[in-house]
């Protein structure tokens, strides 16, 4: 229960963090508020995000996942937080949903107007079917049991069902919706997805000069492929359920043996 | 305060005056609601109402003046104010100090996408699904394509000074079509004139000339 004092945050970045830890930020100026600090020193900080694994505590952030602290420097762009990013890098594979994470979900059952999905959370997730692109009370999209979708979550939080979509914010599916006929669905760890979804994945890369394919990545762990032929499928399935524990060597080996084939 | 109430006193009102009686909030009185409890002593009270058998109750004055048409603006504001005056008395409030908000510049988030950035899930490559192929390039490039809008700037093809100067004359001569045809007479008047002090003289209306014998 020692929490004693914390270690700046800047010089765990790249280490082991426990549960427990407490991460001190860097000094910010003056909690005054209203004084508007103009000129240059310090800039703005902007907003610090603050990311899974980690928790606000009054002295600054308690680790809360044991795991590889992350950061990302300030003015990491629009789209990113303005004042950087800190996180912690863990690995499971149990899913916990999470608003606006892109998942694969299994139809389970069909209720009236809604569709309990699989989505591999503790509870079953709910799509209403007017939630698709395009669907009307009239006109139902097209949705058997044992479907596969690609959607989005609405609304994930402890207390609730989950809730999932196939439309985005304005009305598009944007790629969301029922995943065709045929191809592989198979499993994986959260982190391996992680490190697929990743601006520059060499393994991606390497994949994708073999053979045509498509994949579906989702955040709950499902990845879904489809290549021609059945075989090639299964080479790709193999490839990724494997890559993860292999190294950039070993994975390079295994495809040049392919592609010699 | 603009605009008078009957009141009707009576013996009963006088001696319920003197007790100090109270109206309690939600009586009806021949239609009208009491609003709230009215402890002012009696004596202080603007207006009274009487009801059928006699008693009298107090009501909020406004609640008649609003039932009055023809009031102005101006003397239903004040007595929406007075109200508010009023209802503050009344009404609980915590008499504790204001917490100072702490000006928090962390935000908490669950999800790894804005963390790590990470890009669309569908993809397909080698031309095997020529949809997804499009997407991927609209969706990978939207979070980039955010940073570069807000440098760039999109090429004009006509400049500011000329669109001002188009502006100045076009906006004046459409104008002028949905103007009334008084309007239309007072602009007229303007262009020809060309002078400020004589516009008012012109608008003046003209009054009937007495035909002379």
């Amino acid at each position: 229960m020692a929490a004693g004092s914390g270690a700046p945050a800047e010089s765990c970045v790249g280490q082991v963090v426990l549960p427990g830890d407490v991460l001190l930020l860097p000094a910010h100026p003056e909690d005054d508020g209203e004084r508007l600090r103009l000129g240059a020193g310090a800039a703005p900080r902007g907003r610090l995000l603050c990311g899974p694994g980690l928790r606000r505590c009054p002295t600054g952030l308690l680790v809360t996942k044991c795991g590889l602290l992350r950061h990302r420097p300030a003015g990491g762009g629009a789209a990113g937080a303005a004042g950087g990013a800190y996180w912690v890098d863990s690995q499971q594979k149990r899913y916990v949903p999470v608003k606006g994470d892109h998942v694969i979900g299994i139809v389970t059952a069909k209720a009236g107007d809604v569709f309990k999905l699989d989505v591999g959370g503790s509870e079953q997730a709910s799509l209403s079917y007017l939630a698709f692109e395009g669907a009307t009370k009239r006109n139902r999209p097209n949705v058997q049991v044992g479907d596969l979708i690609y959607g989005q979550f609405l609304v994930a939080n402890k207390d609730m069902e989950p809730e999932m979509v196939c439309i985005d914010s304005s009305g598009r599916s944007s790629g969301m919706g029922l995943i065709g006929q045929d191809g592989f669905l198979f499993k994986v760890s959260l982190g391996l997805i992680r490190k697929l979804l990743a601006p520059k994945c060499e393994i991606i890369q390497e994949l994708s000069q073999l053979y045509p394919f498509e994949l579906v990545l989702g955040m709950n762990g499902r990845i879904w492929v489809k290549a021609k032929t059945v075989q090639q499928t299964l080479i790709i399935v193999n490839i990724l359920e494997a890559c993860e524990y292999m190294t950039a060597e070993q994975r390079k080996q295994a495809l040049a043996k392919l592609s010699g084939n | 305060m603009a605009g008078e109430v009957k009141t009707k006193l009576s013996k009963n009102l006088l001696r319920m005056k003197q007790a100090g009686r109270v109206a309690p909030k939600g009586d009806m009185i021949s239609g009208s609601i009491v609003k709230t409890i009215c402890t002012k002593p009696w004596t202080m009270c603007a207006h009274l109402w009487m009801s059928k058998d006699g008693s009298c109750f107090e009501i909020l004055h406004h609640l008649i003046q609003f039932m009055q048409r023809g009031l102005d603006s101006q003397t239903k504001k004040l007595l929406e104010e007075e109200e508010k005056k009023i209802i503050s008395e009344e009404h609980w409030y915590l008499d504790l100090p204001d917490l100072k908000e702490k000006e928090s510049f962390i935000i908490e988030e669950r999800s790894f996408m804005p963390c790590e950035d990470l890009l669309y899930g569908r993809m397909s490559f080698k031309g095997f699904n020529p949809e997804v192929e499009k997407l991927m390039i609209q969706m990978n490039s939207k979070c980039k394509e955010e940073e570069i809008e807000v440098d760039d700037k999109m090429e004009a093809d006509v400049s500011d000074e000329e669109m001002a100067r188009r502006y100045e004359t076009l906006v004046g001569t459409i104008g002028k079509k949905f103007l009334r045809k008084r309007d239309q007479r007072v602009l007229q008047d303007e262009d020809e004139d060309g002078d400020s002090n004589a516009r008012p003289s012109k608008k003046a209306k003209k009054k009937f000339l007495k035909p002379q014998d």
